[in-house]
């Protein structure tokens, strides 16, 4: 195992070496597809509304972020999901059986994957200080290498650095049905006492939950896909559903900072409402009344927000 | 604390460009290079993949614990699609270069490799998504109780999709004229409304708290607010 | 689990509430085989969205170019295979020159079956180059699409077989997604007909037809799109069976017809699945009530 662990470090050398040439080489012939269609200018003022959108909903964000830094109240709903978290860690810990968490099927380019690992250092955490054994299968090899950095560094945050053990977090397959056959099948074998699922997933939402059920597992779901979030909450114990899912970070690291980001994210939610109950009224003014010119000022809205 | 230091000032600072890449046109493609970087490094990545595969299954065989088994069929299969894929064995010869071993083709059914891919892989491909068909009837008789007024909100919903996605619907309110007062009442018609209003506005209510949450958190990693993705030093 | 002393026992009805799932599994997988073997079919009635998906493709001048992206992988193929089927058998029937393409890895196979199966098994005459062309899969998701809405030969510089594209008559003159008169996506997922709509329709609107075959659990997040940026949707395998029934009657087939008719052969078994997992479900809620009401009588 020495040499192929060797070999596989010179390999990443090589390969990280190699990275640059390639890279030139597709970003000059891209570079020379676009230039022949793009727009010219500096500022694409197509886009000025969601330019606008985008300042007023990270000012709502960072403005929390600094009024939570004053020591203001923060006032955050429980969410049950992630409540359950310490409940289910025990559990696993007091049947001696293990904790399974599965970061989704997408890669590190995909926000739910990023929200995923990083409910993964909490989870970690707690699983160390109960220690509890963690298993993290995971579908993408960047996947694995960050899911590794974070729980190493959930095992230092909870003063327990000689417990990690990098073997339980492991890849398996990027091919979307083989990586689920094989992680059911360890559910089935080895019946995790805690399973969760936090991040990307499409068609094996439910062939893993109802595998989670049978066996008795208590099942902690969060996804931003909207089209998996029946099946999770059909099957699960606790779901975190959509923005709940990108809230469970903060949520769980208890921090101002962040609790004042999910204050932002709400305020953000705010300003859609308006906008969205401006839009209606109008268009349902210009709909019974089409003298009011309200159709127009609908028709403007649209195209200012980039519709 | 170089070693949190950087990765924060990378990300903060690719971030923010990126961001503010899009509002020009001089820079939109800025994104989609750097997602042609991404890939690249994800290509290498998967060489660490493979490595981490390999190990972790010789070491069950070699400890023999349970489920070895599945082991070395993970490993017997891992290296036939290597071998027959990379070195394309059996692979059909070209037309243009018939002399030319690596110009051949290998993903018909007729080469190795394609037939492994025509009758292994996706069959089981196949298989394990029409497991879907047995765990959904599995979590319907669970789940779908009528504790409450929402349940049974659910419950009718369910029962109105179930049948209008059959011929079922049709035959027992087909007979409605699609232009009376009733025809609000077929199966048709109530699937529709059902689908186009309630649904889609469900639906878009969730996508736009999705779209507010990737913003907060993007925000959170962009600003180094949360830093539970890093590394202790 | 519940301990009971005799008298307290459940009910039979409160017991089935636990029933053992691979009963379930039981009944599901007779109500899917036994249709299939007793060949269960029943009528189908075209609804406004295959009528549209239809009309669009009817309303393309005949003898146009078309592009048609497999978009799913063999995991899908039981529900989008029977759409793809059609819709390829009903442009060739229309005259239409037909380019394949794919967005998935291993997509591209499916459009060889489709090609192999129907394409050239029912209109025999056709030819590589001039009639059809496969352009196979590229990498890069929606970067593909966007790519494409200005440039499809930086995309796309050689078919499947590394014959470059300008040696093809009916690609050569190709330059961007507006030089097709429709675009179909036949789509499991991501990428698919959501980043068709957004990247290639929103930068050439009106250019183009766009219409999208779905699975059923997609359709919450295309619906929106149709009918302004979607000319016509097929969703899962009862679209896919109003399709095949509209395409039939215009366009029937002497021989081999079952390769068009899949649809209509999984309705048999999707009607007597659904009506079992109502059954399911009543029985579960009677379970449920004869449990509570045993419960209220102590």
């Amino acid at each position: 195992m020495r040499w192929l662990r060797h070999d596989l470090r010179r390999m990443r050398w090589i390969a990280v070496a190699s990275v640059p040439a390639i890279v030139l080489a597709q970003t000059a012939a891209a570079q020379v597809a676009e230039s022949a269609a793009r727009p010219t200018g500096i500022f694409n003022s197509d886009r000025l509304g969601l330019l606008v959108a985008l300042v007023l909903i990270c000012g709502a964000v960072v403005g929390c972020i600094l009024l939570a830094r004053t020591g203001r109240p923060l006032k955050i709903r429980k969410l049950a999901a992630l409540e359950a978290v310490d409940e289910a860690v025990g559990r696993a810990t007091e049947m001696g059986r293990s904790v399974l968490f599965v970061p989704g099927i997408q890669d590190m380019t995909d926000i739910q994957t990023v929200a995923g690992v990083t409910v993964l250092g909490r989870v970690a955490r707690t699983a160390a200080e109960y220690d509890a054994r963690l298993e993290v299968p995971t579908s993408r090899s960047i996947v694995m290498t960050a899911a590794r950095e974070t729980v190493q560094a959930a095992h230092f945050a909870a003063g327990r650095p000689e417990t990690y053990n990098d073997n339980g977090i492991y890849y398996i397959t990027d091919e979307q049905f083989g990586y689920v056959a094989a992680v059911t099948g360890k559910m089935v074998r080895e019946k995790p006492a805690a399973c969760f699922y936090m991040g990307a997933f499409y068609a094996e939402s439910l062939l893993l939950a109802e595998n989670g059920n049978a066996i008795g597992a208590i099942q902690i779901a969060g996804t931003a896909e909207p089209s998996q979030l029946p099946f999770f909450v059909a099957a699960c114990d606790y779901t975190l559903i959509g923005e709940e899912f990108f809230a469970a970070s903060a949520y769980l690291s208890g921090e101002r900072d962040q609790l004042g980001s999910i204050k932002g994210q709400d305020i953000g939610k705010l300003m859609v409402a308006a906008v969205i109950v401006i839009g209606c009224a109008l268009a349902t003014v210009g709909a019974l009344f089409p003298a009011t010119g309200a159709t127009g000022a609908v028709d403007a809205l649209r195209s200012f927000l980039g519709g | 604390m170089l070693q949190r230091t950087i990765p924060i000032a990378i990300l903060s600072l690719s971030g923010i460009i990126l961001m503010l890449a899009y509002f020009s046109p001089l820079t939109t493609s800025w994104g989609e290079t750097v997602l042609g970087w991404f890939n690249v490094l994800a290509a290498v990545a998967f060489v660490l993949g493979a490595g981490n595969l390999l190990r972790v299954n010789l070491e069950r065989i070699s400890a023999q614990r349970s489920g070895w088994a599945y082991s070395a069929i993970t490993l017997v299969s891992f290296f036939a699609m290597l071998a027959f894929g990379l070195l394309k064995l059996g692979a059909v010869p070209s037309e243009k270069h018939p002399d030319k071993h690596f110009a051949g083709a290998y993903e018909g059914p007729t080469a190795p490799y394609g037939w492994m891919y025509e009758y292994v892989l996706s069959p089981l491909t196949a298989t394990m998504f029409a497991m879907l068909a047995f765990y959904v009837a599995s979590a319907a008789f669970r789940a779908f109780r009528a504790k409450n007024t929402e349940s049974i909100l659910l419950l009718g919903t369910a029962f109105i999709i179930l049948i209008a996605q059959t011929a079922a619907g049709m035959f027992l309110t087909g007979w409605i004229p699609q232009d009376s007062v009733f025809a609000f009442l077929r199966f048709d018609s109530m699937k529709i409304a059902i689908t186009e209003y309630i649904q889609t506005a469900g639906m878009r209510a969730i996508t736009i708290g999705i779209a507010l949450g990737v913003a907060a958190t993007s925000l959170r990693l962009i600003l180094g607010v949360d830093k539970s993705y890093l590394s202790k030093s | 689990m519940h301990e009971h002393n005799g008298s307290d026992s459940p009910s039979f009805l409160a017991r089935l509430g636990g029933i053992d799932r691979r009963w379930i599994f039981l009944a599901m997988g007779l109500s899917i085989a036994l249709p299939i073997l007793l060949k269960l079919r029943f009528p189908e009635y075209p609804g406004p969205m295959a009528k549209a998906t239809f009309d669009a493709i009817e309303s393309v001048p005949e003898g146009s170019t078309v592009l048609v992206a497999f978009d799913y992988d063999p995991a899908s193929a039981a529900e989008l295979q029977p759409m793809a089927n059609a819709m390829v058998h009903h442009c060739a029937s229309r005259g239409h020159k037909i380019v394949f393409m794919a967005l998935w890895t291993l997509g591209r196979q499916l459009a060889d079956k489709a090609i192999e199966e129907v394409l050239l098994e029912f209109h025999p005459g056709l030819r590589y180059g001039t009639d059809y062309v496969q352009l196979g899969y590229q990498a890069g998701n929606e970067g593909v699409i966007k790519l494409m809405a200005t440039n499809v030969p930086e995309q796309y510089k050689t078919d499947t077989k590394g014959t470059p594209l300008a040696s093809l008559p009916l690609v050569a003159q190709i330059k961007s997604t507006a030089d097709f008169a429709l675009i179909a996506s036949i789509s499991a997922g991501y990428p698919g007909a959501k980043e068709w709509v957004q990247f290639a329709e929103s930068a050439n609107p009106e250019a183009f037809k766009l219409v999208c075959g779905s699975t059923g659990v997609q359709v919450s997040q295309l619906l929106p799109y149709y009918p302004k940026q979607l000319d016509g949707m097929l969703v899962a395998v009862k679209g896919a069976a109003e399709y095949e029934m509209l395409v039939e009657g215009k366009y029937p087939v002497e021989k081999n017809a079952e390769r068009l008719g899949q649809g209509r052969v999984r309705m048999g078994p999707q009607l007597v699945a659904h009506m079992l997992m109502i059954g399911l479900i009543i029985l579960g809620n009677i379970a449920m009530v004869a449990g509570r009401s045993r419960g209220g009588a102590r």
